[in-house]
């Protein structure tokens, strides 16, 4: 008993504790992230309400407030494959499966715009991850990888965003690694991206090769992340230097 | 590209509870360089442009050179008989001195224009309003761009 | 068709001093950067804008390559009659676009 209040206790601790990657943004950053009319990824938005209706989304799903808490609770399992699927796999199922299409490609503007007018229903919503036990063991795979040391500088994720989040990283304050605001405008790409192109990045700074975009190493990592960030509130379309 | 080799055994110094990783700043030169100066003269007609009467709000320490707010405000009451008619903001560093030039008058009712540029490295910026009277204000403004930590592989 | 986000009141009182925002999706490549081949890349950017007031001009801007990608632009206009905004990017390429939006006054 007292060790499971402890254990609470902790847990709480921790949640308090965890901060977005928006908080160590300059004023003027997150400013361009507050406010609709001048958050880039707004346009990829607009994008993506286009694309509902020419790519047939609507005429199965209607109005896309309906997706609503949709992307708070990916990655979900996915019975056609037997493991976890994220949101931009879900919308491409759609695609093949149901619209007998070649979906857009990963990290195409068209994917991405989908992905981030979808998100944009949950905004503001508590990150949701499904309790499903199905997903246990890509779960545990996540954390493994999230603590796995890669690359010529022999760095796991865990030795930067637990170990020195705050801290900088030459001029850049290293993040607590929080999955919240994807896709998001990235000043640096000075356009929209994906988790998988921000986890990209990370690999590519440890000097590791990255995986192939789609790859399940990356799915099960968001999945671990989004369970880290469980209750944080989502930001979709997010803004990052 | 990715960080360099020596950041390592910086993290793992800084796991032991060391302090500062290495911070880049690439401080402003202290000389206006003169592409500067003469794209100024070019737009003024070779007229030296008086400082006052025009701000330049601009961010001292930028976090990414690729987007950086600015915000020009000129002081007129923007009437037919006074106002400003262009406003003209150039760069020290970049490849090219000119960012941008706007057209404006009594219409516009204020004499503001805000953007987004990018600075490719430390430098110094500035602002130039031509008034209605034919004379020419200025504002200036030095900033500090840092350098971009985990950019693309 | 580049994606736009322009923002204004879409009613003002006569005299209102309203403010516009503008967004544009564009790369606005400099000219000045390698490509992945390490052939400098064309340049391909927005050189000019214009915001047409009952088609009379209230504002218009010279964009170098030192605007950011995706530009943005605020400025303001006196709300002087109900009628037509047309706001007019133009560019490289034979880049070409304006979007119009219709504001009432009071
Ligand atoms: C032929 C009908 C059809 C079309 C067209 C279609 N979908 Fe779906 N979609 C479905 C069905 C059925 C489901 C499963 C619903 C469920 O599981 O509750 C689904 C599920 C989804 C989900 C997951 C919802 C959830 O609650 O987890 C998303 C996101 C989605 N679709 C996005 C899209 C997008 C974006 C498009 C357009 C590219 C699209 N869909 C086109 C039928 C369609
Ligand atoms: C050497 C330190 C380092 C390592 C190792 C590292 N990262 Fe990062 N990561 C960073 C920094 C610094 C940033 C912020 C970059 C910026 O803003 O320029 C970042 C950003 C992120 C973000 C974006 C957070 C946000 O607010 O959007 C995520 C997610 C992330 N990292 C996940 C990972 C994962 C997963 C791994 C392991 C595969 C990893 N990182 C490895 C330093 C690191």
């Amino acid at each position: 008993m007292r060790r499971l209040l402890l254990a609470l206790l902790l847990a709480g601790v921790v949640a308090e504790a965890r901060e977005s990657g928006f908080v160590l943004m300059s004023p003027e950053t997150q400013a361009m992230q507050r406010d609709d009319t001048a958050n880039p990824g707004m346009l990829w938005v607009e994008e993506g309400r286009a694309l509902w209706d020419s790519a047939g989304c609507a005429g199965c799903h209607g109005d896309v407030a309906g997706m609503r808490g949709v992307a708070a609770r990916y990655p979900a399992f996915d019975a056609a494959s037997g493991g976890p699927i994220d949101l931009a796999g879900r919308i491409a199922q759609c695609q093949e499966a149901r619209q007998g299409r070649t979906p857009f490609p990963r990290e195409s503007e068209e994917a991405l715009a989908l992905s981030a007018l979808v998100g944009l229903q949950s905004r503001g919503m508590p990150v949701a991850p499904p309790e499903d036990p199905r997903l246990a063991p890509a779960l545990a795979r996540g954390d493994a990888l999230y603590r796995q040391r890669r690359g010529q500088l022999d760095l796991s994720c865990a030795q930067c965003h637990d170990a020195n989040a705050g801290r900088h990283l030459g001029s850049s304050p290293i993040p607590e690694a929080h999955p919240t605001g994807y896709p998001l405008y990235r000043l640096e790409w000075q356009g929209m991206g994906s988790l998988q192109r921000r986890l990209r990045n990370c690999m590519a700074g440890v000097r590791s090769e990255p995986y192939a975009y789609g790859a399940a190493e990356y799915i099960e990592i968001e999945l671990f992340l989004m369970r880290r960030a469980a209750g944080m509130p989502l930001e979709t379309p997010a803004v990052r230097p | 590209m990715s960080w360099p080799s020596s950041l390592r055994s910086g993290i793992e110094r800084r796991a032991l509870g060391a302090g500062l990783l290495a911070v880049a700043l690439l401080r402003p030169a202290r000389a206006e360089r003169s592409g500067l100066h003469e794209a100024i003269l070019a737009f003024t007609g070779g007229a030296e442009p008086a400082e006052g009467q025009v701000t330049l709000e601009i961010p001292p320490l930028v976090e990414n050179g690729n987007t950086v707010p600015v915000t020009i405000a000129v002081e007129s009451p923007m009437t037919e008989e006074a106002h400003v008619r262009r406003i003209a903001l150039f760069n020290e560093r970049n490849p090219q001195p000119n960012v941008v030039t706007a057209r404006l008058g009594p219409r516009a009712g204020r004499a503001r224009l805000a953007t987004r540029m990018r600075l490719a490295t430390s430098q110094r910026l500035v602002a130039v309003a031509e008034m209605s009277d034919g004379r020419f204000r200025s504002a200036s403004a030095d900033v500090i761009v840092t350098l971009a930590a985990c950019v693309e592989g | 068709m580049a994606r736009t986000l322009i923002n204004l009141p879409r009613t003002a009182r006569r005299g209102e001093v309203i403010e516009i925002r503008t967004l544009i999706q564009h790369v606005m490549e400099t000219g000045y950067r390698p490509g992945a081949d390490g052939v400098v890349v064309p340049r391909d950017i927005v050189t000019r804008f214009t915001c047409l007031y009952n088609n009379e001009e209230v504002f218009s801007a010279e964009l170098a390559p030192a605007i950011a990608a995706n530009p943005f632009l605020s400025f303001s206009v006196v709300a002087a009659e109900s009628g037509i905004l047309a706001f007019t990017w133009s560019g490289d390429n034979g880049f070409e676009q304006t979007e119009t939006r219709s504001l009432t006054v009071t």
